[in-house]
């Protein structure tokens, strides 16, 4: 292992090493003159010193909005920037769609639905819906994926069932209620379900979703993966690609 | 404003024409059939209200019992007044609690006790459509007090927390800050609940959930700034989803002003049952009809998914069904809220103009309609400066092309759920765009034959050609083929599909014959 060189770096504004930056933000306070030195106080507390404050409106009864330019005086050592990186490369529909096409040479088929008593079909509807969430379209916008979402409260043999009929490649699982850990327990009970049905080759790809999971339970719950809160379609359907057709001699 | 673009009028006759004919057969097929959630609207117009200690609504456990003893074809109306009448019970939430608990039998009576059945639910149905009359009338008089807004477009503004006592405060300063509508996007997943949530909520996902209550406590609070403004200002919501005639009928009740309520959205982007969706919007649409709601409809979604220089007559075909839907429901065009929306890819040489051209041919096709004006939000990246440099551009289209429905674009979109400050800075920038150019509209005019003329005049002629080809099968052959915003959709798939049922012999609906008897 190589040392990574010890490298320096401040923000540039028109000069080298110079340090400016500008933010902007709201305080909830009307526009004075003690509202304007609040907002350079903040600004010092950001490690910003010299604070010019060039901007600053009042917005409605008590809001004000501040622009400030200043230098800042945080240094950023690259050598000790540390970043987690996903284990699989992130996708682009028309990416994915072409993987598929390719090197599986038939439509991906996902089956998705909320089980247990769950009816909340928010997660699961953003992931598979065409609408999608935060503007990227749900799975069902892919060409090459064959999306089936069964809805809410499905039981896990109706589950099994149509992972069988639609010759399912993965399964997709999505669980907010958390009242008595019935998202571990519903979670487990459709691995079981799945683990007793078919034998470990022909098992689809097992995918659970929630806000309250964690990320890291895969082997205590027996599912394949775990995606937390602000998961997007687009990982999602990465994820796929990497499991099933790119990285699939990996999974065991 | 007419004649900027010298349109062919016999085209623009035939592309009618032929969304009549394309239309027409949906429209049979709706005057044909009944939804759970229609006969659940009718119930909630004869004064069904409330819900089970579990929140599920009362209409949908009255219309669940009659549809286990008689099924749905003949209409709730007659058996739930029958019943009634044979049990004495004085008033129809009494009865829905009655028949939730397993002691009412419904059936469909024949002869004298038919009729009088049917005289009783027209007496209870009407009462609520002269509420909505009331609610109708309350509005003409609250515009004629504090007035219009001052300018086109009207300004409007989405506000959306998830707890109705935190957008009310929200609304209002949104109002205050020169909002002329304010719209309240509705929790995700709510499209798809069968019932509609009762009582006022606090917690919705990316949104709030749309009920009764909510719209009460929303219009009230926008009253009260409608008195301090000295405008009235405008209340929308959601006609959407399964629940769509439900969600018309309890606007009609509140005085809500605007409804979102477009003829495929939900077939496309909610995989909803394009049966389900065709019936309940018919008579949603009547609804609105009654109680002077101004439609939205959601042809700047096509454009989200599909490009919106390729399918740009797409959106032209939509506006065109939907126009005839509306107008079949009895809808006038000062109520078609038509959609469109500014997604073309703004590295593509000519953006603006080809903008200008599309949002031209629309303003021209339908010279009555207030458009509705929908801003950039496929291209819309976390470069927020050049997203506000983008929204200006849309606003810049909005009043050189007369747009009646402005949505104001967030420099924010897809980034957050906008702040105060992106609210602020977006209204400054439609403010500086209406102020410096409101007027511009008077002296543009594009050249005769030139880049803007000859591009509407291309979009006109793919959207007949389309028109063409869809009647030639029939709009549901269409959707199910993948027509629209590239979603393959067939008549025998989606959600919903359960609660719909062909009309019997004897089908009665009171509601759908007093608000036809008015058309």
């Amino acid at each position: 292992m190589t040392a990574v060189e010890k490298k320096i770096v401040r923000p540039y504004g028109d000069t080298t090493g110079d340090g400016m930056v500008q933010v902007s933000f709201t305080l909830p306070v009307a526009h004075d003159k003690r509202a304007e030195g609040a907002a350079v106080q903040l600004a010092n507390r950001m490690g910003i010193d010299p604070a010019m404050l060039v901007h600053a409106k009042q917005m409605g009864d008590g809001f004000t909005f501040f622009v400030v330019y200043g230098r800042v005086n945080h240094l950023v050592d690259l050598s000790q920037v540390q970043v987690v990186e996903r284990d699989f490369p992130l996708l682009s529909a028309k990416e994915v769609n072409a993987v598929v096409k390719q090197k599986l040479r038939r439509k991906l088929s996902v089956v998705g639905a909320c089980i247990g008593t769950d009816a909340h079909t928010v997660g699961i509807d953003a992931i598979l819906n065409v609408k999608g969430i935060a503007g990227e379209k749900g799975l069902e916008y892919y060409r090459e994926l064959k999306v089936v979402n069964l809805g809410a409260q499905v039981s896990v043999p109706e589950l099994v069932e149509a992972a069988r009929r639609e010759k399912a490649d993965a399964v997709l699982v999505s669980q907010v209620v958390t009242q008595r850990d019935a998202h571990l327990h519903n979670t487990r009970e459709m691995s079981a379900a799945f683990r007793e049905a078919m034998p470990a080759g022909k098992r689809p790809l097992l995918i659970v979703g929630g806000p309250r999971f964690d990320e890291t339970m895969t082997d205590e719950l027996g599912v394949d993966r775990i995606f937390g809160r602000g998961t997007t379609p687009g990982e999602v359907a990465s994820y796929l690609v990497h499991a099933l057709i790119t990285n699939k001699k990996a999974r065991a | 404003m007419t004649g900027k673009l010298g349109l062919d009028p016999a085209l623009v006759a035939r592309a009618r024409e032929l969304a009549r004919r394309a239309g027409q057969p949906v429209v049979d097929l709706a005057r044909s059939h009944t939804t759970v959630s229609v006969e659940r609207a009718v119930l909630r117009l004869a004064g069904v209200t409330g819900a089970d200690p579990d929140g599920i609504p009362w209409v949908n456990r009255l219309v669940d019992a009659v549809v286990a003893d008689v099924g749905l074809g003949h209409g709730v109306a007659v058996p739930v007044f029958d019943a009634l009448a044979r049990e004495g019970v004085a008033d129809v939430t009494l009865l829905a609690q009655k028949a939730a608990a397993g002691s009412v039998r419904f059936t469909q009576p024949s002869g004298k006790a038919a009729t009088a059945a049917r005289r009783a639910s027209r007496k209870a149905v009407a009462v609520g459509v002269r509420q909505v009359d009331r609610r109708r009338a309350e509005r003409d008089r609250l515009v004629r007090r504090y007035g219009d807004p001052e300018q086109r477009p009207w300004i409007y503004l989405i506000v959306a927390t998830g707890d109705i006592y935190e957008d009310i405060p929200q609304a209002q300063a949104a109002a205050r800050a020169g909002a002329d509508i304010i719209a309240v996007i509705r929790s995700t997943g709510q499209s798809l609940l069968d019932y509609v949530p009762e009582g006022a909520t606090r917690e919705g996902f990316a949104g709030t959930y749309a009920t009764q209550e909510n719209f009460r406590l929303m219009r009230a609070a926008l009253d009260e700034s409608s008195r301090e403004l000295g405008r009235y200002v405008r209340l929308t919501n959601y006609a959407s989803g399964l629940c769509m005639p439900e969600m018309a009928t309890l606007a009609g009740l509140e005085r809500l002003d605007m409804m979102l309520n477009d003829s495929m959205y939900g077939i496309l982007f909610r995989d909803i049952n394009p049966i389900r969706t065709f019936v309940d919007q018919r008579f949603s649409r009547q609804v609105h009809a009654r109680a002077g709601i101004i439609i939205n409809t959601g042809e700047d979604n096509y454009l989200t998914t599909a490009d919106a220089v390729d399918e740009a007559h797409t959106v032209t075909v939509s506006q065109l069904l939907n126009e005839y839907f509306a107008h079949e429901a009895g809808l006038r065009d000062w109520q078609l809220g038509l959609g469109h929306a500014f997604e073309i890819n703004p590295d593509l040489p000519e953006s603006f103009r080809l903008e200008l051209a599309h949002a031209l041919l629309a303003r021209e096709l339908f010279p009555d309609a207030p458009l509705k004006w929908m801003p950039p939000t496929k291209h819309m990246t976390g470069d927020v400066f050049r997203g506000n440099l983008l929204d200006g551009f849309f606003n810049l289209v909005g009043t050189m092309t007369g747009q009646g429905i402005l949505l104001v674009g967030m420099m924010t979109e897809a980034v957050v759920t906008p702040w105060l400050s992106d609210r602020d800075i977006a209204l400054q920038n439609v403010r500086y765009v209406l102020g410096a150019a409101g007027g511009l509209h008077e002296d543009f005019v594009p050249a005769p034959g030139g880049f803007i003329q000859q591009r509407a005049h291309r979009v006109l002629s793919e959207a007949v050609d389309l028109l063409e080809r869809i009647g030639e099968q029939s709009l549901l052959t269409a959707i199910a083929e993948g027509t629209f915003g590239i979603m393959k959709r067939p008549a025998d798939r989606g959600k919903g599909l359960d609660g719909v049922a062909r009309h019997e012999a004897d089908y009665y609906n009171p509601a759908t014959e007093i608000l036809e008897a008015a058309a």
